[in-house]
């Protein structure tokens, strides 16, 4: 590009973004509803559906509640599965995003996880693997892949071995020791981190006493949890030298800044997409006005 | 979908615990009766889905029932105050699927068939109309359907008004009608679906809880013959045929 440069671009990972901003996994479906209001290629790239290797009807109705700033979703990773996402997903985000994707793969065991990202890995679309790792662990009683630092490396290691695109693995905020779980990560050969996911909670409906959500518990998510993902954003960074993506509550560009001022490479938006479908949008254009503001040239030198 | 900022313009009640809002702004961001709009509530989260009464070029009339705080909150908005809205949502009833079509509604279920009953009767259709409600005190929109030129039955559950019972109670004889179209609690869907005799094809549309509203979420997507399907995309109208009443 000459002289011209873009102050927005970063590196995640070996490639090239054209800003920070990612639309987070389970709340950009495979893009569809978003590019018929918008031109969904202005995004640095986006995390689509969480893929499993069967197809998911995912939980009963209903999924979603509301919290004081957020809400909780129970959605079950509903998925069509990695074979009919290859075969019908992919070819129609051809048609509407000509950047490298972000898969967002879920598995109930290491060969589930294997079995997908080693599918994903032959799609020249997809850019990065980013690998939940917050489900249970099926074949080991249950516990989630993500609140266990030797399962978590178990994982990882076993992904890396099938696939050359970058793996980024997203951990689980439910946990009392975040980095110890992304160091596990890292040493079994994590090329970047992502956090949070969902943290776990509730809401009982007055009038009924029972649960909102038909599955009892959902994970929280939206500008709620923004101080708890940048605190365990910066703990991560700081102790891993692969880069983390930050995720959790971001809504505007502001947070974006100070999701990057705590360690992160890129920044993912999850529920803020779902109330204003427009909110990547908004984001990636004021970001110009908001690097004025508090005097950042490019956004590549606030990282670490 | 399109999103768009309404002012309102008039916001009444107009039965027990029932309001009326006419929003000033793009009506043509409504595509087919029976869609729902997505209102932006200062203080709250989510959005809140709200079925389209009735539209025109440049307005958008909504009645909600008061149920909880966001609902609450609606009944203090005055007019002039601005609202961002998400309008054209869902896939709606489709009015050229019936020669001779019965409407039946109950509740903030009604408020969806008045634009189908409009777009039908435009279209030179007999159309019949049966509403429900708990009782006189939270009866609206009877005189509307009649000002359309619908021939209108009411039931209500204490019997205050029109037939006592249930919507099932005051059904015509099904040699009147072709195909019916409804809008209401669950209960009352799955009654009409036993009381109507099956080889009638109906269009009912159906509530869930939802994230976006938009279909990116699969918040509320539910079981139907063959598949699954999200109610605010591919719904909220769903075919008789396909669909799935154990749950
Ligand atoms: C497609 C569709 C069309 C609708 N049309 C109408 C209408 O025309 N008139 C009308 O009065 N109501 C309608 N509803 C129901 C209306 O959305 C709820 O009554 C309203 O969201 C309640 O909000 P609240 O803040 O008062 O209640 P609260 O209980 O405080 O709401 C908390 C959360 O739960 C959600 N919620 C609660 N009840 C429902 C429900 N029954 N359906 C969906 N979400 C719910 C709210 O949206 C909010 O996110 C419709 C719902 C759907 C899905
Ligand atoms: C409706 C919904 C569905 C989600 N589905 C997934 C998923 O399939 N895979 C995944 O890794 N994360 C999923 N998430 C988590 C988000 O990607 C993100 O980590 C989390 O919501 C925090 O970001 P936010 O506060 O910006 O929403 C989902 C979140 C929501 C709200
Ligand atoms: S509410 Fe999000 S997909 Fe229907």
């Amino acid at each position: 590009m000459g002289e011209v440069t873009n102050r927005l671009a970063v590196d995640l990972c070996g490639i090239a973004l054209d800003n920070p901003v990612i639309p987070a996994s389970g709340t950009f479906g495979y893009g569809r509803e978003f590019a018929e209001v918008y031109d969904i290629n202005i995004l640095g790239t986006f995390s689509f559906k969480g893929t499993t290797k069967d197809p998911r009807l995912g939980n009963l109705t209903p999924r979603i509640a509301e919290t004081p700033c957020g809400m909780l979703n129970a959605v079950g990773l509903q998925n069509p599965g990695v074979d009919k996402v290859i075969e019908e997903e992919l070819p129609n985000l051809a048609k509407i995003f000509h950047k490298p994707v972000m898969a967002n793969v879920s598995g109930f065991s290491v060969d589930d996880y294997v079995y997908t990202c080693e599918k994903l890995d032959q799609q020249p679309q997809v850019g990065w693997l980013e690998v939940n790792i917050s489900c249970p662990n099926v074949h080991g009683g249950g516990m989630s892949f993500g609140t266990d630092p030797a399962a978590a490396a178990e994982v990882t290691r076993a992904v890396k071995a099938v696939t050359a695109k970058p793996v980024i693995v997203k951990l689980s905020p439910n946990v009392t020791d975040i980095v110890s779980i992304a160091k596990a990560c890292e040493d079994a050969g994590a090329d970047g981190i992502s956090l949070i996911n969902t943290l776990l909670g509730m809401r009982i409906d007055l009038k009924t006493r029972r649960p909102i959500l038909a599955n009892t518990t959902g994970g929280l998510s939206g500008p709620a949890v923004f101080p708890v993902a940048l605190r365990m954003v910066y703990q991560v960074a700081h102790a891993v030298s692969v880069p983390v993506v930050g995720m959790g509550g971001v809504t505007t560009a502001e947070d974006v800044l100070e999701m990057m001022m705590a360690g992160a490479a890129a920044v993912e938006v999850g529920a803020a997409n779902l109330v204003d479908p427009f909110a990547c949008k908004k984001i990636i254009e004021d970001l110009p006005a908001a690097m004025d503001k508090y005097g950042i040239s490019t956004l590549s030198e606030l990282k670490g | 979908m399109k999103q768009g900022i309404y002012t309102i313009k008039e916001n009444k009640r107009i039965a027990d615990g029932i309001w009326k809002m006419v929003l000033a702004g793009d009506g043509t961001a409504v595509t087919a009766p029976g869609q729902f709009i997505n209102i932006k509530l200062d203080g709250r989260f989510l959005r809140r889905p709200i079925s389209v009464h009735d539209a025109d070029d440049t307005s958008i009339t909504i009645i909600y029932k008061v149920l909880g705080r966001g609902t609450e909150d609606m009944t203090s908005y005055a007019p002039g105050k601005e609202l961002d809205v998400l309008a054209g949502l869902g896939n709606g009833f489709d009015p050229t699927a019936s020669e001779k079509p019965l409407l039946i509604g109950g509740g903030v279920g009604i408020p969806p068939l008045y634009l189908l009953a409009k777009k039908l009767i435009a279209a030179g259709r007999s159309v019949q109309v049966v509403l429900g409600f708990n009782a006189k005190e939270d009866a609206f929109c009877i005189g509307e359907f009649e000002a359309l030129g619908c021939k209108v039955s009411v039931a209500s559950l204490d019997g205050s008004l029109g037939v006592k019972g249930f919507v099932t109670d005051a059904l015509p004889s099904p040699d009147t009608y072709d195909c019916f179209y409804t809008c209401g609690p669950l209960p009352m869907l799955r009654a009409l679906d036993g009381a109507i005799p099956a080889g009638i094809p109906g269009q009912l549309s159906f509530e869930e809880r939802m994230g976006c509203g938009f279909g990116a979420c699969m918040g509320c997507t539910v079981p139907v013959k063959g598949g699954y399907k999200r109610i605010c995309k591919d719904g909220p109208v769903l075919a008789r045929e396909e669909i799935v009443w154990e749950k």
